[in-house]
């Protein structure tokens, strides 16, 4: 485990640039995501479509599918950004989908009768959303979209595996490959990097889960 | 539910629709002549970029054609031994946690919640750079087979010990009123029903399993994606080789996601039969499976 310490300070740049990775992708799929799931189940047949399109579409095709386009396809049309920046974008395309999806199933959760009831007491469309469904709709969509923010982060390693960006993924094929170190001891390292953040988020996820269930 | 979100639209609603429909389609018209113009522009609609995916007289298009599907092939492959792995450690793995005494259920729960925790594509590098140095000397599929069983069964055994967890308590008991043990309740009262519950969130994890199978691009195993990668490398047109191959991707997992829904039409029926309670869980249940994210 020597190795580790020898170096920490790779490893620690690793690990804040997964964070960053991370916060910059995670706020953007959630932000796309909340968009498409009030396309899937708005009035408007053509946004609906779109949304449902996108939805199906993106959530069957691999992760790495996106990230070799981005990487290889978007420079084609004249895109020349940096490989970080598209490879969050892609990311972001990504899992905007699943938070989606999250959202929905969170709205599917609201018994039929709230919205029945809001319509009845002669609430407009926009007041039963805002004073009826989505308060316990997103109650409930917290733990999906938790897990879905845990599965991002674990997928940002991917992004890595192009052996750009410096995060914690590349500092494990750096360290073996370049370098040429014993592979267990380093991507051991690796491996302990992405449980500090995934099992603490994990576990608290548990938590907020079981609260969730204990309000409804 | 968001066909119950308003009522069937009067007049000024209609005109309100028809108004918000008419935007939305120019701008998603607009979005897609922009991409269009783009891709003009950058000439990727010259045939020759086309011709080997599309020309059956082409003088690649066999070629490429025959290397993509042995390809395809070799995803399926690794996806099924990996499914068929996944499915049975995890059922070892969820049927021990259940029936574990307290003094080392806590050593399962632990192993689990670490591998839950590791990316896929961590598991799989692991797999085929630390094995090969202990002695392990393996064909690459066999290293994404590891890994991918590696993090796929213990998401498999949460979903079942989940879908054992849904059950009404009174089939534990009844089972124990007629006498059977522990593991003879588990085997032939709460499993099988655990499975029938869960089966879209199980087939939902074998799409998952599918789909990361394109992670053994990484390690160099010729599956689909890094045979696309090859045939980009010989052919220059990633735009139009990417797009065949998410297509090809999207057309295997629909057609899973389709044999779910028609497995879960069939299974439905029973379902109503274990109570209300049960059909709650299923929906907090498949709201973790739209949570079944992968690669």
């Amino acid at each position: 485990m020597e190795v580790i310490w020898q170096n920490h300070d790779l490893y620690w740049h690793g690990f804040l640039t997964t964070i960053a990775l991370c916060w910059w992708a995670g706020l953007g799929a959630l932000a796309l995501g909340t968009v498409l799931a009030a396309f899937r189940v708005s009035p408007v047949p053509p946004l609906r479509l779109a949304g449902t399109a996108y939805v199906m579409l993106v959530r069957n095709c691999p992760l790495t599918v996106v990230l070799f386009f981005m990487a290889f396809g978007l420079p084609e049309l004249g895109v020349n950004q940096p490989y970080e920046r598209l490879a969050i974008v892609g990311l972001i395309v990504y899992t905007a989908a699943f938070v989606c999806e999250a959202v929905r199933s969170g709205m599917n959760s609201v018994a039929a009768g709230q919205a029945e009831a809001a319509r009845s007491i002669g609430l407009t469309f926009t007041q039963s959303l805002r004073y009826v469904v989505l308060p316990q709709a997103l109650r409930s969509a917290v733990p999906p979209i938790g897990s879905v923010v845990i599965a991002m982060i674990k997928n940002s390693a991917i992004v890595g595996a192009f052996g750009v960006g410096g995060e914690l993924f590349s500092v494990g094929t750096t360290l073996t490959g370049a370098r040429g170190l014993a592979a267990l001891p380093v991507l051991t390292g690796v491996v302990l990097g992405y449980l500090a953040v995934t099992v603490p988020a994990g576990l608290s996820l548990q938590v907020i889960e079981r609260k969730v269930m204990v309000a409804r | 539910m968001s066909a119950i979100l308003y009522d069937t639209l009067g007049p000024i609603g209609r005109r309100r629709v028809a108004i918000g429909s008419a935007v939305a389609i120019a701008g998603l018209a607009v979005a897609g002549g922009l991409a269009v113009i783009r891709l003009v522009d950058a000439g990727q609609f010259q045939w020759q970029k086309w011709s080997p995916i599309l020309n059956p007289a082409d003088a690649q298009f066999a070629t490429l054609w025959r290397f993509l599907a042995g390809g395809a092939l070799h995803t399926l492959e690794a996806a099924a031994f990996a499914m068929a792995f996944s499915l049975a450690i995890g059922t070892v793995l969820a049927s021990a946690r259940v029936v574990a005494k307290p003094w080392y259920r806590w050593l399962l729960v632990s192993v689990i919640e670490l591998l839950r925790g590791v990316p896929v594509v961590m598991a799989i590098f692991f797999a085929s750079r630390v094995l090969p140095q202990v002695g392990l000397d393996l064909s690459l599929v066999w290293y994404l087979v590891i890994g991918l069983t590696a993090y796929n069964s213990v998401v498999i055994a949460e979903i079942i010990r989940a879908g054992v967890q849904a059950l009404p308590r009174g089939q534990t008991e009844a089972a124990y009123a007629i006498g059977l043990t522990r593991g003879a309740t588990l085997r032939l009262v709460l499993l099988p029903q655990a499975f029938r519950i869960m089966l879209p969130a199980l087939i939902g994890q074998l799409v998952v399993v599918l789909k990361d199978t394109s992670l053994g691009a990484f390690i160099g195993y010729e599956e689909l994606l890094r045979r696309g990668n090859i045939g980009v490398q010989n052919l220059h047109n990633p735009i139009q080789l990417y797009l065949l191959i998410a297509g090809l991707f999207i057309a295997m997992n629909l057609a899973v996601s389709r044999f779910a829904t028609v497995v879960e039409r069939r299974t439905s029926g029973d379902r109503r039969r274990l109570g209300g309670d049960v059909e709650a869980e299923v929906v907090a249940v498949e709201g973790q499976s739209a949570a079944a994210v992968g690669a």
